[in-house]
C-alpha cells in the first residue's frame, strides 16, 4: 500500500499489523501510562516517565524523561518551567502531529512540514476562587495547523480531520474522564 | 418434522432466500415468530418511510413495477412496505410458518436442530435471516438521567404526540436520528441533537436521487472482500437521508434552520448532568469532507460517461457549527423532559447456540457464510457481502451468491 516515494518516518506496516494482533488479543491492547512527580520548591515540580505497561508485560523506555513545570512570574512564581497548562497544549499538538504523519503515511501523503500553533483561553478567576461560576479549565482551545504536503487543500484538511478522530489527547480533553486521586 | 433449509425470518432477505431455494428446488421452510415483515410492522415508529427510492425496492423476480406501483420516485411508508414485503411472500408461494419462535438453533451430526414454540425441525442447512436491527444500543454513560426524564429508543418512539411537552434530547445523528429530530421539533418541542459521528448525504444530487448515483457509479455493489478495512465500514452509520414525498434533505444544517440546536456526542451521564464531547466541530468536518469525497466519485463516474440527465456539479455549503457548543446540559432543570436513543440497533442471538460468536456477541462470518460452521448462513447485515447489503435491493444478490454456496454445500456432503 504504501510507496517506497513516501516517507514520513512513520512504521504503518507496525501499526497496522499491532491492530491486527490485538483485534485477536484484545488484552494485550490494554495499556497502563505512568508517571511520578515530584515537588521542588515553590510551584515548581519534575514529572518523571521511565516506564509503561502493556502487551502483557511491563516496557521500560530507552530513556528516562523528565518535565519540569512552574508558574509564571505574574502568578508570584519563578518561572522556572512552563506552567501544567501548557503542557496540556504541548500534549495535545504532538499528540495530533503524529496522527498527521501516520494518517499522511497510510495515505501515501508526502509531507514536507507541519507547524502548529494551540491556545488555549482561560478566565483565571477560576483557579483564583475569584468566580464560582468560571471553571478552572480551558474555555476553548484553539489549534491552526500549516502543512505543506504533496495533497490537495482538501486531502490536507482530511489528514487533520481523521488525527483527531483518532487521537487519544483530543479524546482526553473533549471527553470526561473519572479521575481518582488517592493520599497513600 | 425435517427439512433440508431452515430460512428464519421471513423479512424480505428471508423471503428472496425462499426464492432462490425454490428455484433451485431445495425443501425448505421459513420460520416467522410474528407475520411475514414483523420488524416492519411492530418496530417503527408511525412516520417512517423507506430511505430507498420505490424504483429501487426490487426482490428476486419481484420489483416496484410488478408490484404495481405508479410512483417510482417517491419513498414507501411503512404500510406499503408491508403490503410490497407480504405481496412478495404470496407471489413465490413463500412455506412462511408465522407466529412461529424460533428457541434454540444448535449443530447436529451434519445439520441442526431448530427448536421453536410449535415443535422441533431438523435440516442440513439453515438460514438465519433475523435482520440487523433487533435491539437498540444504548450507550454505557456511567449513569440514567434522573427522574424527571424519560428515556426511550427509536424502537419504542411512535409519534411526537406521545412524548410529554417540552424539550427533548435525540442522541445520535444517523437517518433515525435526525428524522426523529425534525419530527419532533415541528411537534412544538424544542429538540437538541447530540452529534457523534454520521454520514452526511443530499437526497438529491445533480437532480438525481443520491442512491440512484450510489447504485448507477457501482458503490453500491462494492464488495466486503474488496473494502480496506471492512471492520470500519460495517459500523459506519446509515446516512442522513430521509424519504419524503418532496424528496428533501435533511442534514444538519436543515435541522439547524428549523431551530434544532446541535451539540457534541453525549459523553456521561454524570449525577443528573449530561456531559458533552468537545468533539462537534471535528465530528462535521469528516462528515463534510466525506460528502465531498464521494460527490467527487460521483462525478469522476459521471465525466467518463456522456450522461445528459443530470445537472451539473454541485457542492454543499459546510455543516454550521455553533462556535460554543455547550459541553453539558443539567437535566434536572426541566427543559429536557425526554431523551430518545437514536444510537443504532444490532442484532442479537440469545437463541444460537453455535459457538460462532465473538466477544462483542456478533456472530463470526466470511460475507454471511459461518465457515465454522458449515451450512448455517447470515443474511441481511450492513454490508455483509456489499456495500447495499443492508438496503432492500441488496437482498437479491446477497441471497442469490448464498444459495449458491448452501447448494454446493449439500453437493458436498452427498458426494462425500
Amino acid at each position: 500500500m504504501t510507496t517506497a516515494s513516501v516517507d514520513n518516518g512513520v512504521n504503518v506496516e507496525h501499526l497496522l499489523g499491532a491492530r491486527q494482533a490485538l483485534s485477536e488479543a484484545p488484552e494485550a491492547a490494554q495499556f497502563t501510562w505512568k508517571a511520578t512527580n515530584e515537588w521542588l520548591n515553590g510551584t515548581h515540580s519534575r514529572s518523571s516517565v521511565d516506564s509503561y505497561y502493556g502487551l502483557g508485560e511491563e516496557h521500560q523506555h530507552r530513556s528516562t524523561f523528565s518535565f519540569e513545570a512552574d508558574h509564571p512570574l505574574v502568578f508570584g512564581a519563578e518561572d522556572n518551567a512552563a506552567t501544567p497548562v501548557e503542557l496540556v497544549l504541548a500534549g495535545l499538538a504532538s499528540c495530533l502531529t503524529a496522527g498527521v504523519a501516520a494518517v499522511a503515511q497510510n495515505r501515501d501523503i508526502q509531507l514536507r512540514s507541519v507547524k502548529a500553533t494551540l491556545e488555549g483561553n482561560m478566565d483565571i478567576l477560576g483557579i483564583l476562587g475569584g468566580d464560582p461560576d468560571v471553571r478552572n479549565g480551558f474555555d476553548s482551545v484553539k489549534v491552526s495547523y500549516d502543512i505543506d504536503a504533496d495533497a490537495t487543500a482538501d486531502e490536507i484538511r482530511a489528514l487533520v480531520a481523521q488525527s483527531q478522530k483518532r487521537s487519544a489527547v483530543y479524546d482526553i480533553i473533549t471527553n470526561p474522564t473519572n479521575v481518582t486521586v488517592e493520599v497513600n | 418434522m425435517r427439512t433440508t433449509t431452515v430460512v428464519v425470518g421471513a423479512g424480505h432477505c428471508g423471503l428472496a432466500v425462499s426464492r432462490h431455494l425454490a428455484e433451485r428446488s431445495i425443501d425448505h421452510v421459513v420460520l416467522e415468530r410474528g407475520e411475514v415483515a414483523n420488524s416492519w410492522r411492530t418496530q417503527r415508529w408511525d412516520s417512517l418511510r423507506l430511505l430507498t427510492p420505490n424504483w429501487q425496492s426490487r426482490l428476486p423476480g419481484y420489483s416496484y413495477q410488478s408490484h404495481g406501483g405508479t410512483d417510482p420516485d417517491g419513498y414507501m411508508t411503512m404500510p406499503e412496505v408491508i403490503e410490497f414485503i407480504s405481496d412478495y411472500a404470496r407471489v413465490i408461494d413463500a412455506p412462511v410458518r408465522t407466529g412461529t419462535t424460533v428457541t434454540s438453533v444448535r449443530p447436529s451430526g451434519a445439520g441442526y436442530i431448530v427448536d421453536t414454540d410449535r415443535g422441533r425441525w431438523e435440516c442440513t442447512t439453515v438460514v438465519l435471516a433475523t435482520g440487523g436491527f433487533n435491539v437498540a444500543k444504548v450507550p454505557e454513560l456511567g449513569g440514567s438521567p434522573p427522574a424527571p426524564v424519560t428515556a426511550l429508543s427509536a424502537f419504542e418512539y411512535r409519534n411526537p404526540d406521545r412524548l410529554a411537552p417540552g424539550g427533548v434530547l435525540v442522541v445520535g445523528a444517523s437517518a433515525t436520528g435526525v428524522q426523529i429530530a425534525d419530527e419532533v421539533h415541528r411537534s412544538g418541542r424544542p429538540v437538541t441533537v447530540a452529534v457523534g459521528e454520521h454520514v452526511r448525504m443530499p437526497r438529491l444530487y445533480r437532480g438525481r436521487d443520491t442512491l440512484w448515483w450510489m447504485e448507477r457509479s457501482g458503490l453500491f455493489d462494492e464488495r466486503y472482500d474488496e473494502v480496506d478495512d471492512v471492520v470500519r465500514v460495517r459500523k459506519t452509520p446509515s446516512p442522513q437521508l430521509v424519504g419524503t414525498p418532496d424528496r428533501i434533505t435533511l442534514d444538519l444544517n436543515a435541522l439547524t434552520d428549523q431551530g434544532v440546536r446541535l451539540v457534541g456526542r453525549l459523553a456521561a451521564l454524570r449525577g443528573t448532568e449530561a456531559l458533552l464531547s468537545g468533539s462537534l466541530a471535528n465530528k462535521c468536518e469528516l462528515a463534510d469532507l466525506k460528502l465531498g469525497r464521494l460527490l467527487d466519485t460521483f462525478d469522476e463516474w459521471a465525466g467518463e460517461r456522456s450522461l445528459d440527465t443530470v445537472g451539473p456539479p454541485e457542492r454543499f455549503a459546510p455543516t454550521r457549527v455553533p462556535d460554543s457548543p455547550p459541553l453539558s446540559l443539567d437535566l434536572a432543570r426541566g427543559d429536557i423532559r425526554t431523551i430518545i436513543w437514536a444510537t443504532g440497533f444490532k442484532p442479537e442471538y440469545q437463541w444460537l447456540d453455535v459457538p460462532v460468536i465473538d466477544r462483542k456477541g456478533q456472530i463470526r462470518h466470511d460475507g454471511g457464510v459461518v465457515t465454522e460452521s458449515p451450512g448455517m448462513y447470515l443474511i441481511g447485515l450492513n454490508f455483509l457481502r456489499r456495500r447495499k447489503s443492508s438496503f432492500i435491493c441488496g437482498a437479491s444478490d446477497d441471497s442469490r451468491d448464498l444459495v449458491s454456496h448452501l447448494v454446493r454445500h449439500l453437493d458436498s456432503l452427498v458426494a462425500a
